[in-house]
C-alpha cells in the first residue's frame, strides 16, 4: 500500500518535471514550429543563473537572507533566459521561419556554442547549488511514505507556470495577438499586428520558461554544461506526444509519460522502462500521428 | 526582393552551421584516411619523435562533451607533471612537448585521435582516456601501430594489453577489498546500483561472485542509462529491498541526481551505508558536500593522504590551478603516469616503445599516494587501497587502508571464487 502511494506520488512528480521542461518547448516548438534544439541549453542557462544568484546572496547579503535566494533565482533565471532567447530570435531564428530542417541544424549549433561558452566560463566540472533550508526534508503522511518538499515545490511551481501561461495565451490581449500570428501570419499582419515583435516576444517567453525549469532542476539534479542534453529528448517527446500546438496536450503527454515511465521502471528497470515508454509512444503515434490533441485546421500541410 | 535577401542570409547561415558540423565529422574521416597510409611505416619511424631538442607526447582526454567534467582535471595534472619535468631538465636532456587532443566524449574520436597522435605527430607516448569504452576504442590502434598508452583511471580489470600501462586501480585494488571491508563491518545485504555500461556490469559480476563465496547476499541489481536524472523509483526499490549497503557504480552526472534525491527521500548516511567507486574530491565539489557527508568511497588516493609527496603535489596544483581546485585519485594517477614513463625512458636510455616497455618492469616511484611499482608482467602498478568517508568540508577522511601496496591482479587469478569470470569475457 505504502509502495503504491509513493509510486503514485513519484509518477506525479516525474510528470511535473517533464511538464516543466516541456512547457517552454510547447511554445517555441509547439506554437511557433521552430525545432528548437537549443531548448536544453536554455534550461542550462537557468541552472547557471540559479548558481550565480546563490553565490551573490552568499557573498553580498547577510546570512539570514540566504534562504530567500531561490525565489530571486527563479525570477532571475526567467529574465536571463528571456533576454538571451530574444536576442537569439532577432539574430537567428527570425531568418529561419518555415524552414524546419535549417532551424533544426542552426539551433543545434547554437546549443553546442552555448554549451562551450558555459564550459569556458564555469569550467567543465559540475557546480553545486545548495538548496534553501526550507526545502529540505519532506512531508511524512504515513510511516515510510515521504513526500519531499522539493518535489511538492516543483509541483506547485509547475501549476503556477501553467496557470500563468494559460492566462497569458488565452486571456490576454498580447496572448491573442500571439495566437493570431501563429495561426495566420499574413492575416494578422494585415490587421496591423507587428508580427516581428510578437515572434520575438513568443520565443523569449518560451526560453524564459525553460530558464525557470533549469532553476527548479538545480534542486534535484546536476548542474553542468551538458545538462541540456539530458532533458531535450524528453521535452520533445512530451510535446510531440501531446500534439503540437496545444497546451492541454503537453500536460496530458507529460502525465502519461511520467506515470508509465515510473510504473515500467518499477516493474522492470530503468533502461528497459524507458524502452517500453518509447515503444508505447511510437505505437501511439502510428495510430494518431498528430498526437493526443491535434489542432483542427483547414490548412493543407 | 526582401524575401530573397532573407533567404540568402538564412541559407548562408544554415550552410555555415551545417558545414561546421560536417566539418567536425569529416575531419575525423580525413584523419583516418590520411593516417592509414603512413600507418604501416609508423613503428619504424617512431624514434623520429625524439629528434631535436624536444620529444612529443600526446594528451588525449575529453575536453568537451559529457566526460569533460572529469577528464579536464586529469589533463591538468598531466600537464603539471610535464611542466615540472621540463623545469627539472626534461627527459634524456629533451624537453617534453605535449600535443593536446580532444576525445570529445566520443569513443570513435578517441581512436582517430590516437591514430593521429602516433602516426602524424609521432608522439613517443600518449596519456589519456577515462571511460572503459574510450580505452577499448583506442586499444586496437595502439596495438596495431605499436604505440604506448598510459591509462589513469580505475577500471573493471580483465584486460592487459601489451601497449597499455594501467596506473589506475584494477578490481583487486579497489572493488574486491572494499567489498571485504563492508563484509567485515557486518554489512551482508548488498544493493548493486550502476550506470548501464561495461564497467558497472563487470564490476557487479565480480561483486556477486565474491558475495556468493563469502556469505554476503545480493538483494537487487539495478542499472540506469548514463545521464539518467530521476532516481525516485530506484530509491523506492531500495526502501523496499532494505539492504545493509548500496554499492554504487554510477558514473558522471547521475551521481548528483541520486544523492540529492536520496537525501530528499529522508535517507541519510546514518540510515543507509553507500559505497561509491566513481566519486572523488572533484565530484564531491560538483554534487555538494552536504548531500554526501558520511557516505563511503573506495580509492587509492585522497587529497588528505598523508605523504610528503602529496603535500607538494597538492600545493603545486593549487598554485597552478587556483586555491579552490582539489586533487583526486585519477588526477594523481595521471600525474604519476608521466613520472613513471620518464623513469622508464631513462632506464631504457631511449624513447623507443619496445625498449621503454622492456625497461618498465620493477620501476618504483614515490607518488603522492605512496610508493608505486610497475608490475612488468601485466603493466599495472602496485597501489595502496584506501576506504574513506566524505566529510562535510568536501574532503575525504581515510578510514582504512591496506597497509602496503597491493599487487595488481587484473584477472583475479589469486582468488579462487573468481575462476569463471576471466574465462567468461
Amino acid at each position: 500500500m505504502e509502495m503504491w502511494i509513493s509510486q503514485l506520488f513519484n509518477g506525479l512528480s516525474v510528470s511535473s518535471i517533464l511538464l516543466l521542461i516541456a512547457l517552454g518547448l510547447a511554445i517555441t516548438f509547439g506554437l511557433m514550429g521552430v525545432i528548437n534544439m537549443a531548448h536544453g541549453e536554455f534550461i542550462m542557462i537557468g541552472s547557471y543563473t540559479a548558481y550565480l544568484t546563490q553565490n551573490l546572496f552568499k557573498d553580498l547579503l547577510p546570512k539570514g537572507a540566504f534562504d530567500s535566494y531561490f525565489i530571486a533565482a527563479i525570477i532571475a533565471s526567467f529574465l536571463v533566459a528571456f533576454v538571451i532567447g530574444y536576442v537569439l530570435e532577432v539574430i537567428l531564428i527570425r531568418h529561419l521561419y518555415g524552414r524546419p530542417l535549417d532551424s533544426l541544424l542552426a539551433t543545434w549549433g547554437v546549443g553546442l556554442v552555448l554549451q562551450q561558452i558555459a564550459r569556458s566560463i564555469f569550467g567543465a566540472p559540475n557546480v553545486a547549488v545548495s538548496s534553501p533550508s526550507w526545502l529540505n526534508g519532506g512531508l511524512e503522511l504515513i510511516d515510510g511514505v515521504v513526500f519531499p518538499y522539493k518535489r511538492l515545490f516543483i509541483l506547485a511551481l509547475v501549476a503556477i507556470c501553467l496557470v500563468a501561461m494559460y492566462m497569458y495565451i488565452y486571456r490576454s490581449a498580447s496572448g491573442r495577438r500571439m495566437r493570431a500570428v501563429m495561426q495566420n501570419r499574413e492575416m494578422a499582419a494585415c490587421l496591423g499586428i507587428s508580427t516581428r515583435r510578437v515572434d520575438g516576444m513568443t520565443f523569449a517567453i518560451g526560453s524564459g520558461i525553460a530558464g525557470i525549469a533549469g532553476c527548479a532542476l538545480t534542486l534535484i539534479g546536476p548542474i553542468g554544461p551538458n545538462i541540456g542534453t539530458y532533458y531535450i529528448v524528453d521535452a520533445f517527446m512530451v510535446v510531440v506526444l501531446g500534439g503540437v500546438g496545444k497546451l492541454v496536450g503537453t500536460v496530458v503527454g507529460a502525465l502519461g509519460i511520467g506515470f508509465f515511465n515510473t510504473m515500467f521502471e518499477w516493474w522492470s528497470n530503468a533502461s528497459l522502462g524507458k524502452v517500453f515508454v518509447f515503444i508505447l509512444i511510437v505505437a501511439f503515434l502510428q495510430w494518431k500521428p498528430k498526437g493526443l490533441f491535434a489542432v483542427r485546421t483547414r490548412q493543407l500541410d | 526582393m526582401k524575401r530573397k535577401g532573407n533567404w540568402f542570409k538564412g541559407m548562408g547561415l544554415a550552410v555555415s552551421v551545417s558545414l561546421a558540423l560536417v566539418g567536425c565529422g569529416s575531419n575525423n574521416e580525413n584523419n583516418s584516411a590520411s593516417s592509414s597510409a603512413p600507418a604501416s611505416s609508423a613503428p619504424a619511424s617512431s624514434s623520429a619523435a625524439s629528434e631535436g631538442g624536444t620529444v612529443k607526447v600526446g594528451i588525449l582526454h575529453s575536453l568537451s562533451g559529457t566526460m569533460s567534467i572529469s577528464e579536464v582535471t586529469v589533463k591538468n595534472s598531466e600537464l603539471m607533471a610535464i611542466d615540472e619535468i621540463n623545469a627539472a631538465g626534461g627527459v634524456l636532456g629533451k624537453q617534453i612537448e605535449p600535443v593536446i587532443e580532444d576525445g570529445a566524449s566520443d569513443w570513435p574520436t578517441f581512436a582517430e585521435k590516437a591514430r593521429k597522435l602516433i602516426s602524424e605527430d609521432k608522439a613517443a607516448t600518449v596519456f589519456g582516456g577515462w571511460t572503459s569504452a574510450s580505452r577499448k576504442a583506442m586499444l586496437p590502434v595502439f596495438e596495431e601501430l605499436n604505440g604506448l598508452l598510459w591509462y589513469p583511471v580505475q577500471y573493471e580489470g580483465l584486460e592487459s594489453s601489451p601497449n597499455i600501462f594501467y596506473t589506475g586501480a584494477t578490481t583487486n585494488q579497489q572493488i574486491v577489498p572494499s567489498v571485504d571491508y563492508l563484509l567485515e563491518q557486518g554489512k551482508k545485504k548488498f544493493f548493486l546500483l550502476g550506470s548501464d555500461y561495461v564497467f558497472p556490469r563487470t564490476a557487479n559480476k565480480i561483486i556477486k561472485a565474491q558475495l556468493a563465496a563469502k556469505g554476503g547476499e545480493t538483494v537487487a541489481e539495478e542499472y540506469t542509462p548514463l545521464g539518467h536524472t530521476d532516481y525516485t523509483t530506484i530509491i523506492a526499490k531500495i526502501k523496499e529491498a532494505k539492504p545493509d549497503v548500496v554499492y554504487n557504480t554510477l558514473n558522471g552526472d547521475s551521481n548528483v541526481a541520486f544523492f540529492k534525491q536520496l537525501k530528499d527521500a529522508g535517507i541519510a548516511a546514518a540510515d543507509l551505508t553507500t559505497l561509491s567507486v566513481s566519486i572523488a574530491e572533484e565530484e564531491v565539489k560538483g554534487i555538494g558536500a552536504d548531500f554526501l557527508a558520511g557516505h563511503l568511497v573506495a580509492w587509492n588516493y585522497y587529497q588528505t593522504t598523508d605523504t610528503p609527496e602529496n603535500k607538494t603535489f597538492v600545493e603545486s596544483f593549487k598554485a597552478k590551478y587556483g586555491a579552490d581546485s582539489v586533487t583526486s585519485d585519477p588526477m594523481e594517477a595521471g600525474y604519476t603516469a608521466v613520472y613513471l614513463w620518464k623513469a622508464a625512458v631513462e632506464k631504457a636510455g631511449s624513447f623507443d616503445v619496445d625498449a621503454v616497455k622492456a625497461a618498465a618492469g620493477g620501476i618504483e616511484f614515490n607518488a603522492p599516494e605512496g610508493k608505486v611499482t610497475i608490475d612488468g608482467e601485466n603493466q599495472h602498478i602496485y597501489k595502496t587501497v584506501r576506504i574513506g568517508e566524505i566529510q562535510s568540508d568536501g574532503m575525504i577522511k581515510e578510514l582504512w587502508n591496506s597497509g602496503s601496496p597491493v599487487k595488481p591482479d587484473p584477472y583475479l587469478k589469486g582468488y579462487d571464487w573468481a575462476g569463471d569470470l576471466s574465462s567468461g569475457s
